[in-house]
């Protein structure tokens, strides 16, 4: 079944390269998700929302291939980004994994690691030569909205840097290896209100350049930092796509009865 | 919901079927080629053959590692030296097992566990004599030293999971020192206090040494038994009126019955083997006689040790003999905790 | 309005009779543990007193161990070669222990899979179970014919560095082949440890580094590494406790022979705790005292490296 809504139909915005064709996932034998066709339009965020167990974190990992480090998990479909697909042959998932960035839940800055360290680990990590370090590491502090907090301490350990403060250092660490997508999962859980917003501030001038993919539960989040939102439900089996669509529109005339009823906070 | 075809899971990251088969190839003619290398060059043995093997995976990897970045080669270079650290890690246990199998197979006749050494030299063919009393000499001192040790370890477990007194760091530390506690100098001291001010080795002795080792093992493994009952119990059973004590003893410590056992299990296997201070305490025999406190007497390590200073080649072949009966204990007491220790879990 | 601060009531468990006497019992029971450590140390040191008095700081370091049953001629006792070829075969020990245990343990958290993985933590729960005699018997019985080779080659090829520097061509019973033997036995202890800590390392930690483009080896370097460098320390330094104290595995291989020896691949060498076990049955009163000192050395030596061992493990466990 493709016959999903893709996101791309808004006729105003451009298509990302990034989109899955009757994508499915599983766990050992839980199939936890099924036939999810979408494509993500470029240069903005799009939720992905959902209740818990929906299968929108697995969706998101599947689109950087983390999901194969789960021990017996599997998958179906197609992966396609500028139309090559990323489970193919000869692919390296690692390749992969440097145009699709990934921003995890927790705050997780290397701790053995200053500022600094940090923000270039990717580029060491895959072998990229870095020309001019002092202003990679400002232009990616700045664009993750940190440069001016830390700019006098980028010795300091990773660690003492707040909730928030560490959060955006990760996405600066993302942002170093200069991803065309980054994808979020649910990067402000773990945070306080305040630094929330400050993400949330930082995700939107993010979308001016690259693509943003965050997963949320919190409706709120969605209507506030993304364009574009895809619901996930699942009925007990695996999690499906019910809708997709501009964000304003999901939450003011949902075409799905189910949409309207979960953001509108009747379940979930 | 519309009707859909579920496809079939596939898992894309695993490797492919062509890289198996390559990967086999280069296996195979690696081994073909270390085979030749040992048959017309220097290289003899089983390191002489590993160093082989090692050498022509080098080879391969350098070849096959032409086309890769920087990256993945190293990443193959890292994986090929761990692999290699790795087995030659692995190596000494698997050679112990197999020549203490083999080689103690030999002389594992039914008279090498219902026969002693009282009227047979060590040189006699390997159908005379045995090792029973050095199994009861063991038996009995480890019994002992279960009983002194048992009841100390579980009291210690317990002071540090229900009474957390004002000593639980002091004790817990202590604990984990004297487990390191060099097992010669538990017999030292045994002999310094306990062998040398009465009439020399006995089994009391011995079991008191072995005692000393084996409660840092028992007083842990407690601990940690104890640790995985839930709180919840406890506070039931406070709440419903009962006092500490009777909450531990009624409550607490039957629920983990079969992980204090594991922990005597566990102390025994620990000490089952030791030598040294037996060597101090305990002395040696060549028959079992059952008076703890009165006499010398034999243990199976003592029994393996004293065959092996002998050296002859019967002497030796009743060594390895002992060291498997040893081995196979050790292991079936470690199969029984572990059976017994997942228990508690569900 | 004036607002009355409330009195705050101090609250406190109150224990009966009988769970005072439970506590009692079991606080004593807890204790003893530490009575005996402690009686261990007093004991050995009381009765290795008169050695140390009268031969004082030259009981470490003198060279020659000499008991003399003719009155005319005194005894001598000095345990300098025995403490410096301990240490010798100890750093022989870990030296090939740590990296193995290192290798051994991200193999089986990292590399190995399914069924494999199962089968090679469970060896390792075996052989860290095996008792020292066994790795005694094995070490002069087989490995023994694999070592004296290793040193021969060593000898013949490295034999300018001063380590590897031989006399005669005898390299059976050496500090190398005692050495390996005892890395067998420490690899089990280390590796566990090892495994312990790294397998507590973040999951989200690995996952960012393979997000951010990173090879397994990557991950390894940049996280798990630095992540349980202080665990392995740790249990490096349980190992080398132990190292430090066997005898029956040493005593086996080792060619025991009362000289300063740093020539490692040849057939004589020390080890304090083999000392004892060799002199202990024929030894006169007189040298008794001085085994029981040499006793108390020996225990202070690897309760201080325990000690630092476990606070060290305890410390990155804990977290």
């Amino acid at each position: 079944m493709s016959n999903t809504s893709s996101v791309l139909d808004m006729p105003e915005q451009a298509f990302a390269g990034l989109e899955t064709r009757d994508a499915h996932a599983w766990f050992g034998k839980h199939h936890a998700l099924a036939g999810v066709s979408l494509r993500f339009p470029a240069k903005s965020v799009t939720g992905l929302i959902g209740p818990s167990g929906c299968g929108k974190s697995t969706y998101l990992r599947l689109l950087n291939r983390m999901h194969e480090f789960i021990p017996n998990s599997a998958m179906a479909g197609e992966v396609l980004l500028h139309g090559d697909d990323i489970y193919g042959e000869s692919v390296d998932p690692a390749a992969i994994r440097l145009k699709v960035g990934m921003v995890f839940q927790k705050p997780n800055p290397f701790p053995a690691m200053t500022i600094r360290e940090n923000v270039i680990s990717g580029l060491k990590l895959a072998h990229i030569k870095i020309d001019n370090e002092q202003d990679l590491v400002e232009k990616c502090l700045s664009r993750a909205g940190l440069w001016k907090e830390v700019k006098d301490r980028l010795d300091a350990s990773g660690g003492s840097l707040s909730g928030g403060q560490q959060q955006r250092l990760c996405i600066a660490r993302s942002l170093a290896v200069e991803p065309e997508v980054l994808l979020m999962d649910e990067p402000c859980s773990a945070l306080d209100p305040g630094s929330t917003l400050r993400i949330e501030e930082t995700i939107k001038e993010l979308a001016e350049k690259i693509t943003v993919v965050i997963v949320t539960h919190n409706m709120q989040q969605a209507s506030r930092v993304s364009d574009y939102c895809a619901f996930f439900l699942s009925d007990g089996g695996p999690g499906v796509l019910v809708e997709a669509d501009q964000t304003r529109k999901m939450f003011t005339n949902p075409t799905d009865t189910r949409t309207a009823d979960y953001v509108q906070g009747k379940f979930g | 919901m519309s009707e859909f075809t579920i496809p079939q899971p596939t898992r894309p990251w695993d490797r492919k079927r062509s890289e198996v088969v390559r990967s086999g190839v280069s296996l195979a003619i690696v081994g073909l080629l270390s085979f030749a290398i040992v048959l017309f060059t220097g290289f003899s043995g089983v390191d002489g053959w590993a160093l082989c093997i090692l050498l022509l995976c080098v080879a391969v990897l350098i070849y096959r590692g032409r086309k890769l970045s920087k990256k993945e080669r190293g990443n193959a270079t890292v994986q090929l030296v761990i692999t290699a650290a790795a087995i030659l890690a692995f190596a000494p246990w698997l050679s112990i097992f197999g020549s203490v199998l083999v080689k103690g197979i030999v002389g594992l006749k039914v008279n090498f566990v219902t026969s002693d050494m009282r009227t047979t030299v060590p040189d006699d063919d390997l159908s005379m004599g045995g090792a029973l009393h050095a199994i009861l000499g063991s038996l009995l001192m480890v019994l002992m030293a279960t009983i002194i040790t048992l009841p100390l370890g579980i009291l210690s477990g317990v002071y540090l999971t229900e009474i957390k007194g004002r000593f639980t760091f002091l004790v817990r530390f202590v604990i984990q020192s004297m487990s390191g506690v060099p097992s010669i100098v538990a017999g030292l001291f045994v002999f310094t206090t306990y062998v040398s001010a009465t009439h020399g080795p006995t089994a009391l002795g011995g079991s008191l040494a072995l005692g000393i080792l084996m409660l840092p093992t028992v007083a842990r493994t407690a601990e940690e038994v104890l640790k995985l009952v839930p709180d919840d119990l406890r506070s039931a059973s406070l709440a419903l009126g009962a006092r500490q004590w009777r909450t531990t003893l009624m409550v607490v410590l039957p629920t983990v019955r079969s992980g204090l056992i594991t922990a005597g299990i566990l102390g025994v296997a620990r000490v089952i083997g030791e030598t040294a201070p037996l060597l101090l305490t305990a002395g040696s025999s060549t028959a079992f006689w059952f008076n703890p406190v009165k006499g010398p007497i034999a243990s199976l390590p003592i029994y393996v040790f004293g065959m092996l200073q002998i050296g002859t080649e019967y002497a030796v072949n009743r060594a390895w003999t002992g060291a498997l009966v040893l081995m196979l204990a050790v292991f079936a007491l470690f199969f029984t905790a572990r059976k017994l220790g997942g228990k508690d879990k569900r | 309005m004036n607002i009355v601060a409330p009195v705050k009531r101090e609250m406190h468990v109150v224990h009966s009779r009988g769970d005072k006497v439970f506590r009692g019992i079991v606080t004593a029971g807890a204790l003893t543990s530490l009575v005996i450590l402690g009686l261990i140390g007093s004991f050995l040191f009381a009765r290795g007193a008169q050695v140390f008095s009268q031969y004082g700081l030259k009981f470490i370091t003198g060279t020659n161990w000499s008991s003399s049953l003719d009155e005319g001629i005194p005894s001598e006792f000095g345990m300098g070669p025995m403490l410096v070829g301990t240490i010798i075969v100890s750093a022989i020990a870990l030296l090939f222990a740590v990296p193995m245990s290192i290798a051994g343990a991200l193999y089986i958290e990292f590399y190995a899979t399914g069924r494999l993985r199962k089968i090679l933590s469970g060896l390792l729960d075996l052989a860290a179970a095996i008792p020292s005699l066994i790795f005694g018997l094995w070490g002069i019985q087989v490995f023994t014919n694999f070592g004296q080779n290793w040193a021969e080659f060593l000898a013949n090829r490295l034999g300018w560095f001063p380590l590897f520097n031989t006399i005669s061509d005898n390299y059976g019973r050496s500090p190398f082949v005692a050495g390996c033997v005892l890395a067998s036995m420490v690899v089990p202890i280390t590796t566990s440890v090892a495994r312990e800590v790294y397998s507590r390392t973040p999951r989200e930690l690995i996952d960012t580094c393979y997000a951010l483009g990173g090879s397994k080896w990557g991950a390894i370097k940049t996280v798990v590494l630095p992540f349980g460098k202080s665990g392995v320390v740790g249990g490096a330094m349980l190992g080398l406790g132990r190292a430090l104290g066997e005898t029956v595995a040493v005593y086996l291989v080792l060619n025991l022979n009362f000289r300063y020896t740093f020539r490692i691949l040849e057939s004589e060498g020390g080890n304090v705790a083999s000392l004892i076990a060799t002199r202990f049955g024929e030894s006169s009163s007189e040298e008794l005292t001085a085994l029981v000192a040499a006793g108390f050395v020996l225990f202070l030596l690897t309760l201080t490296v325990n000690m630092i061992a476990s606070a060290i493990v305890t410390r990155t466990t804990r977290k």
